[in-house]
Parts: structure tokens; C-alpha cells; sequence
């Protein structure tokens, strides 16, 4: 403001180490555009499944408009707990370990701001979810990426990992099925990290929001392993599983005191997550096996269709088994992963993410989401495939 | 139901070859099985469905509940076979409840429909009594909305 007399910078010096997300930059100038095919959508086509918004309809009818316990609704912590128990295979107690948040990235933020320390060491495996090294500092942590790489099929690799612990390093973060290369860990994958992090004495975060989205092969949650549940904070949530992520509702399951610890935070930043939203969270329990199967064998079509699509036309692409990404090579054509998909769009009007948006071991790749209905999917791939065919001739 | 078969309801006009993809089989693979589903008479056609109101074709449609009865070692099928061969009877389907045959029939004008009933429906032997209904607006078909959805309202870049 002109004749304003402040000089001091207000904002607090660990912000201003953080960039803004890749993803926002890249929203900026998508959002300038018409008539774009996006494929950068990190959420569910789908709309909420009709008995969960009617759920929710009929809550709010009722006058369902009051705050709730802060750890959420008891009958959705009780539905919660059986539900994780078949599904992952870990018990946790609905009365003392299990936490309704608004959407994991709040889980998120409370599971590490629970555990940091100033200066505090927290690993996580890269290319990766955009909110993880800024959480991190934003609690005085030091984020540290360990990288995985497309040849292990973005695997997290037990030596690169254990390359990475320090004696100040405490908590692994895992996010498998990956956003945004799709991969997922097998049982023997699993076990090895759980013994390096038994071993060091660690603890691990692991963000299951795509765990439902397993195409094939068997899901293990490292929470299961012996002597891994007390060293766990298992996050997940409803938004992928059953398209629900404008409802922000989410869940964190950990031993009592860690539970306590996140409780504290959470009943003084947000109180408790929206009731509405935990009446549907409700429903979607109750009533919502036959929506997963459902989503899970349109999505799987779909994966099959880009991959082989986007291997055809000469962008390799190992064919990720979990999420709605896939997140092709696009290295041999002399360009960044940022110019390549600025040019993408500007040719054939198709947006894809840059790999770089999720860390800067994202370079050389794209991230197409596949979560986009199949007509729009294949007007894409055609594009696309165009696109790629002028890149080979030049 | 086949994925195959739950893609072709989907889309009858999808390639063999976007299936074999979305299927992770060949494309021959894929054209011998819809080969052998119509030989088997699994696919009985391939139709496109079409919001007959937005053609202002001025067609009358009808619903009949019709009440019959069965027959000694035909039960309802012979009737409802003599039924079925009526071009006017779009779909016949045999009913739990209180009536036994629902009849879909379209028609010209209302006239028809009213003179497929009284001269042709009513008078089978056979049949005990009808019900008409007539259509007045369809909003879905065969699972198809028939009103166009709105646009995509989610952001066009999510992390």
C-alpha cells in the first residue's frame, strides 16, 4: 500500500523456504486455456455414489448441523476399526485409536507435527505426493528424499533407504500405491523396510489413500507385520476410495498415546471433521463394497488401455498396479518433463502433469491421470500419440 | 456378466482393438469371442438408443399390464410368444404380482395403440383383462440419461 510505514517481513522464515506447489504453477496456466483434455486430475471422475449423498441429504434433513466428539462419531470410529481389521489386517481400538480427520492431508499434517522435533530427520521416497517435504518443515522437521527409480517399477529400495538414516532420523514416510507413479510394494518389499526400521528404531507414516485401488497382486500393510503397529501411523481416507474428496474426511489409526498426541492438535486447529461429511463416511462403510469393485474394474480397463496406448506410441510406461496415474518416460525427446507437457498443451490442447511437479527425481516423466471417462481417454491418446509422432520426425 | 460384455453394453461401437487394450488381450482374441457371443446368440443385436422425444416424432408409447391365463403344459409362454411377434411390442416380460405379461408397445398416433389392444391384445384367448399406460416422457433408457450431463466440475489440475 502507497505511504504504508511497515519494513519488517512478517512472514515467518521457514515459509519462505517453501515453493509453491509445482502443481499450482502448472494449474495457472492450464486454467488460461479452453477446450483442454485434461489428464492432471488427481481425483475420481466418479461422483460420491448416490447412497452416500443421499446419506448425507439425510443427515443434514435431520438437523444433523453440531459439532461432533473431536475424535469423530463414535459409530464411524466402530465402522472404521472393523473395516481397517478385514481390509489391512491391523486391530486398532475405536474408543482410544482411531481419529477422524478432514481428508488425510490433515492426518498428514497431524501425524508429523505429533512426532517432529526441531531438526528432527524424516525420510520419504520421491517422486511423491506434493504436500510431504513442505509438512515436514512447516514443522521444523528436515524432509529427506530417498529416490525410486523406474527401473525398480518406483519401488522404495531397502539400501537406498538405509543410506539415508541418521542418527537424527525419526519416521519413514510411505505412500504405496504411489500418486504419482502407481507403484506398489510387494509382501517381501514390505518386510525388508519393516526390519530396517524396526532395526534403527523408527517409526513409520504410511498414507494408504490409494490402498483400495490395488489392481493386482496382494495389498500388505506394513501396520500387520510383527512389531510394526506400535510403530505405525496409518492414514487413510474416503476421497479415492469411494470419490468423496470434496466431502475432506480421512482417518488416522495409531497406538493410544501417538493417537492422544495427533488428538491434541486436532481438537485445537480443527475441532472435529464436518458431520455431514461423517454421516456419508458413514454410509460409504455400511454400504460401499459394491462401489469399490465397481470403480476398481473401470479404472483397471482404463490403466490397460493408456499404458499400452502410451508404450505403442513410443513413451515407455511400466504399467503401474495401484492409483489412476500413469507416469510414462518422456526423457528421449531432448525436453524437460515441464517443456514437454507445456508443448503438449500447446499443440493438441492435452494436459499432463510434469514429473517434476512431485520432486525434482520426477524429471524425464509425465503424469497422466486416468481418472478421466474413456472417450475423453482416447481422444487424449490420439493427441498424444500425434504429438509424439512430430517429436520423432523434428 | 464378461468384461467383454459389460464394455459392448457400455458401447457397442468400441473397437476390438480400445478392448483388446482396455482387456489386455488380442485383438483377434477379442473378435473371435463377439463371434462366438453372436453365434451363441448371447448378443442378440447392436442398437442405438435414441431420446425419442427430442425427434418430435409424435409416437405414442404404452405400457399394458395384462392378466392371463396360464395354460396346461404351455403355462404363459405360448401366449406370451404369440404376443412377441407383433412388431408394435417393443419388450414382454412375464411379471411377479399382480398381473402376469408387461407389454411394451409403441404406435403411430393413440389410436393405434387403443386398436392393438381391443382388437389384437384383448382378444387371445387366453387373456383375462389389460391395463394401459401411456408413456409421457423418458428420462432414462437402458441406463442412459436422457438428458446431457453437465459439464466436469472439478478443478482442471489437482496434485
Amino acid at each position: 500500500m502507497k505511504g504504508s510505514k511497515f519494513h519488517r517481513n512478517f512472514i515467518a522464515s521457514h515459509l519462505q523456504g517453501i515453493p509453491k506447489s509445482g502443481i499450482r504453477d502448472f494449474f495457472d496456466i492450464v486454467s488460461t486455456r479452453k477446450d483442454i483434455i485434461s489428464l492432471s486430475i488427481g481425483e475420481p471422475d466418479f461422483v460420491t455414489p448416490w447412497h452416500i449423498r443421499e446419506a448425507s441429504i439425510f443427515a443434514l434433513d435431520r438437523g444433523a448441523t453440531a459439532y461432533t466428539a473431536n475424535l469423530g462419531l463414535l459409530e464411524l470410529r466402530l465402522l472404521l476399526s472393523k473395516y481397517i481389521t478385514k481390509s489391512f489386517h491391523v486391530e486398532y481400538d475405536p474408543t482410544s485409536e482411531v481419529l477422524v480427520t478432514v481428508g488425510v492431508s490433515e492426518a498428514m499434517d497431524l501425524a508429523i507435527r505429533a512426532i517432529t522435533e526441531p531438526g528432527d530427520e524424516i525420510i520419504y521416497h520421491e517422486p511423491c505426493f506434493v504436500s510431504y517435504a513442505p509438512v515436514i518443515i512447516m514443522a521444523h522437521g528436515k524432509p529427506v528424499p530417498v529416490i525410486t527409480k523406474r527401473e525398480d517399477s518406483f519401488k522404495l529400495k531397502p539400501d537406498m533407504l538405509k543410506k539415508k538414516i541418521t542418527n537424527r532420523t525419526k519416521a519413514i514416510i510411505l505412500n504405496f500405491p504411489n500418486n504419482p507413479t502407481g507403484a506398489v510394494l510387494e509382501r517381501k518389499d514390505v518386510e525388508d523396510i519393516a526390519d530396517i526400521v524396526i532395526k534403527n528404531d523408527l517409526l513409520v507414516i504410511t498414507d494408504e489413500i490409494y490402498s483400495e485401488l490395488t489392481y493386482e497382486g496382494e495389498r500388505v500393510c506394513i501396520a500387520s507385520l510383527p512389531g510394526m503397529r506400535e510403530r505405525t501411523i496409518f492414514l487413510n481416507g474416503f476421497s479415492k476410495t469411494w470419490a468423496m474428496t470434496g466431502f475432506r474426511v480421512g482417518f488416522a489409526c495409531a497406538p493410544a498415546p501417538l493417537t492422544d498426541a495427533m488428538m491434541k492438535i486436532h481438537q485445537y486447529i480443527m475441532m472435529c471433521a464436518p458431520i455431514l461429511s461423517q454421516k456419508a463416511a458413514i454410509e460409504a462403510l455400511k454400504n460401499g463394497d459394491s462401489d469399490i469393485i465397481e470403480m476398481c474394474s473401470e479404472y483397471r480397463k482404463r490403466r490397460n488401455f493408456i499404458c499400452s496406448s502410451l508404450n505403442d506410441m513410443g513413451l515407455p510406461c511400466h504399467i503401474p498396479k495401484g492409483a489412476f496415474y500413469a507416469f510414462p518416460y518422456i526423457g528421449d525427446y531432448g525436453m524437460t518433463s515441464k517443456d514437454f507437457s507445456l508443448k503438449l498443451l500447446d499443440k493438441e490442447n492435452v494436459a499432463c502433469v510434469p514429473g517434476t511437479a512431485f520432486g525434482q527425481s520426477g524429471e524425464g516423466f509425465l503424469r497422466c491421470s486416468y481418472a478421466t471417462n474413456m472417450d475423453d481417454i482416447k481422444e487424449a491418446i490420439i493427441r498424444i500419440a500425434r504429438f509424439v509422432k512430430l517429436l520423432k520426425k523434428g | 456378466m464378461d468384461e467383454l460384455l459389460k464394455l459392448l453394453r457400455k458401447n457397442a461401437l468400441e473397437s476390438p482393438s480400445n478392448i483388446a487394450k482396455m482387456l489386455g488381450l488380442t485383438e483377434k482374441e477379442v473378435k473371435a469371442k463377439i463371434a462366438e457371443y453372436e453365434k451363441k446368440g448371447i448378443i442378440r443385436g447392436y442398437q442405438a438408443i435414441v431420446n425419442k422425444d427430442q425427434l418430435d416424432l409424435n409416437t405414442v408409447r404404452a405400457v399394458i399390464e395384462v392378466k392371463i391365463t396360464p395354460e396346461r403344459e404351455g403355462g404363459f409362454d405360448r401366449i406370451a410368444a404369440r404376443l412377441g411377434k407383433f412388431p408394435e411390442v417393443e419388450s414382454l416380460s412375464l411379471m411377479s404380482g399382480g398381473y402376469d405379461l408387461l407389454v411394451f408397445v409403441t404406435g403411430a398416433h393413440l389410436k393405434d395403440v387403443a386398436l392393438f389392444v381391443s382388437e389384437k391384445l384383448a382378444t387371445i384367448e387366453g387373456v383375462l383383462s389389460t391395463s394401459t399406460h401411456f408413456m409421457l416422457k423418458t428420462y432414462k433408457d437402458q441406463g442412459v440419461l436422457m438428458e446431457t450431463e453437465k459439464e466436469d466440475e472439478r478443478l482442471k489440475v489437482s496434485p
